[in-house]
């Protein structure tokens, strides 16, 4: 038989079969909107801090991703008043406040502008508050998981607020949710002129519910409690509103009693995704793919350097390209393990030659109990019989 | 050429309408440290007491205790924040008054939030600042008075200074 002749013999015993609803080998329907394989479990892990439904957080599992993007669906979350249901024919942006015209836009108007896409990290700046403390996860999705990388549409804010005409004076804007909360962050206007974006998408389709749905503000690089979701509302101001998510929450506390206030730039940072706490490697060594992720909210990550050896000697890594700035960025070093006992640990420098630094270098001046920020090495133990804990 | 100027035209319309002052009272909610968006009324600590009671302490506690772990203190802590222990609350932390002022107007209580009219939020405002010791009990607060309150930790805060830890190579 003719291979054509097979394949048509084929096609037709599968349409038969359709037709008479016997079991096919050829695979599963079609689905409008797909979803994962049932085979694949990689999941957030939600720690909900009230008994109200929705606040909290859910932390992105770090070590079962790979490239840069996060999808969408396993993007971490932090809610103050829990994720509003939000019909996009209802809602609207207002920009009122030191503006020559004060102006509401439809979700439709936002969508009509001139889009911009750019790829952008968020971390939210509590994001290792007990690696801070001395007391971390025992895993990179406990330790590490308030941080995610996705491409972000809208329209540029500048775009925006130079439609509404900012009065003499303007120095600050005030963003603000439609949460039950109504959570409100004060921006530097020079931020919000420079790169500050209101989303809409998110990888290619319109943000999450708990991303913000219809709309929300990505602030690039900056914290990500000030990327406000659910925008309702931009108030421009002379003045910042020292909101109590800027003053109560959010400012760092130094050892002597002091605390920094508006610390929004979320510093450069890396950490080895794989191995990592939890796992456990192949006793008696071989060669291993260390991989991790680096960011910076400062222009673009420039080199990443691995430590088997706890810090005594570093080795570069390679680079995923294309490196962007304010993205996560994806390294990898192959690592020949001599099956002995070993510390992993990351290190990187941004474009600014800042360098990342070790936990005693960043506790010398920051103390232990900032609680925001963190962004020390990580080091990694693997033990003789295979097994990775947090040191 | 023409198609594509008034394709140019069209897409620098522009795509806000214009709001109405109704719309902007109607969201706009800010309240500025130095009193600027705080509506008429007052009220004080006696009058808070009991509010507090109804619809605050069964999440912050009798007092502003708050419930560990879960619902944040709102009393006390004054002192503690340059120890290994510190305690931020209202009264040790808070910068600002007119921060707990608009803070419970817009987002409490927790599950109906903005259901209490000025003269009530006056009123659990000046309450916790009541236990906090740092208003008198019959004291009113108003627009007028709220933002002259100095909170005990107004001086505690300082600029960002990054880049301000040195990792070394």
């Amino acid at each position: 038989m003719s291979s054509r002749r097979r394949f048509l013999t084929a096609g037709a015993a599968a349409l038969t079969g359709c037709q008479n609803e016997e079991p096919s080998t050829s695979g599963a329907h079609m689905r409008a909107y797909g979803e994962r394989s049932p085979h694949e479990k990689p999941v957030r892990v939600i720690r909900e801090l009230t008994a109200s439904k929705g606040t909290g957080s859910s932390r992105t599992p770090l070590h079962e991703i790979y490239g840069i993007i996060t999808p969408s669906a396993l993007h971490y979350e932090r809610h103050h008043s829990g994720v509003p249901d939000i019909d996009p024919a209802q809602h609207t942006l207002l920009i009122h406040g030191l503006v020559e015209k004060p102006l509401v836009f439809s979700v439709d108007a936002i969508r009509a502008r001139p889009a911009v896409s750019r790829v952008y990290f968020l971390e939210c700046s509590g994001n290792s508050v007990g690696d801070n403390r001395g007391a971390p996860f025992p895993d990179v999705q406990g330790s590490m998981g308030l941080l995610s990388c996705s491409e972000w549409t809208g329209a540029s804010l500048r775009s925006l607020l130079e439609e509404a005409g900012l009065k003499p004076g303007a120095k600050w804007v005030i963003a603000e949710g439609a949460d039950n909360g109504r959570m409100a962050r004060s921006i530097p206007l020079e931020k919000c002129l420079e790169d500050t974006l209101v989303v809409y998408g998110q990888n290619g389709e319109a943000l999450r519910p708990e991303q913000g749905y219809p709309l929300r503000l990505i602030v690039p690089g900056w914290e990500g409690n000030i990327n406000v979701k659910w925008l309702h509302r931009l108030h421009v101001a002379a003045e910042p509103a020292m909101s109590v998510k800027e003053t109560a929450f959010y400012t760092e506390l130094m050892p002597d009693g002091k605390a920094q206030m508006f610390t929004y730039v979320m510093e450069a940072r890396s950490v080895i995704t794989r191995p990592s706490g939890g796992m456990k490697l192949p006793v008696g060594g071989g060669i291993h793919e260390v991989t991790g992720l680096a960011w910076t909210g400062k222009g673009s990550i420039r080199r990443v350097e691995v430590s088997t050896d706890g810090g005594k000697t570093y080795h570069d890594a390679e680079l995923q390209q294309p490196v962007l700035p304010q993205a996560l960025v994806r390294f990898r070093y192959r690592w020949q393990w001599d099956g002995q006992e070993a510390v992993l640990q990351s290190r990187c420098t941004d474009e600014t030659g800042y360098l990342q630094p070790t936990h005693a270098e960043y506790a010398a001046v920051r103390g232990l109990n900032s609680g925001y920020h963190y962004n020390a090495i990580k080091p990694w133990f693997v033990r003789a019989d295979g097994s990775v804990k947090h040191v | 050429m023409y198609s594509l100027m008034l394709l140019g035209a069209l897409w620098a319309q522009p795509a806000g309408r214009p709001a109405t002052a109704e719309e902007i009272r109607a969201r706009d909610i800010t309240v500025f440290p130095n009193g600027a968006g705080l509506p008429a009324g007052g009220g004080d600590a006696v009058k808070g007491a009991k509010i507090y009671e109804s619809r605050c302490a069964l999440c912050h506690n009798k007092r502003g205790e708050g419930k560990a772990g879960e619902y944040p203190a709102l009393v006390g802590g004054r002192g503690t924040l340059a120890t290994k222990a510190p305690k931020k609350t209202v009264g040790s932390y808070w910068p600002y008054a007119t921060t707990l002022w608009d803070y419970i107007n817009r987002a409490m209580p927790f599950h109906q939030p903005r259901m209490l009219p000025p003269n009530d939020v006056y009123s659990v405002t000046a309450y916790i600042l009541f236990l906090n010791g740092i208003v008198a009990e019959t004291e009113p607060m108003n627009e007028r008075t709220l933002p002259a309150v100095r909170m005990p930790n107004r001086d505690g805060f300082i600029p960002d200074a990054r880049p301000d830890v040195k990792a070394r190579r």
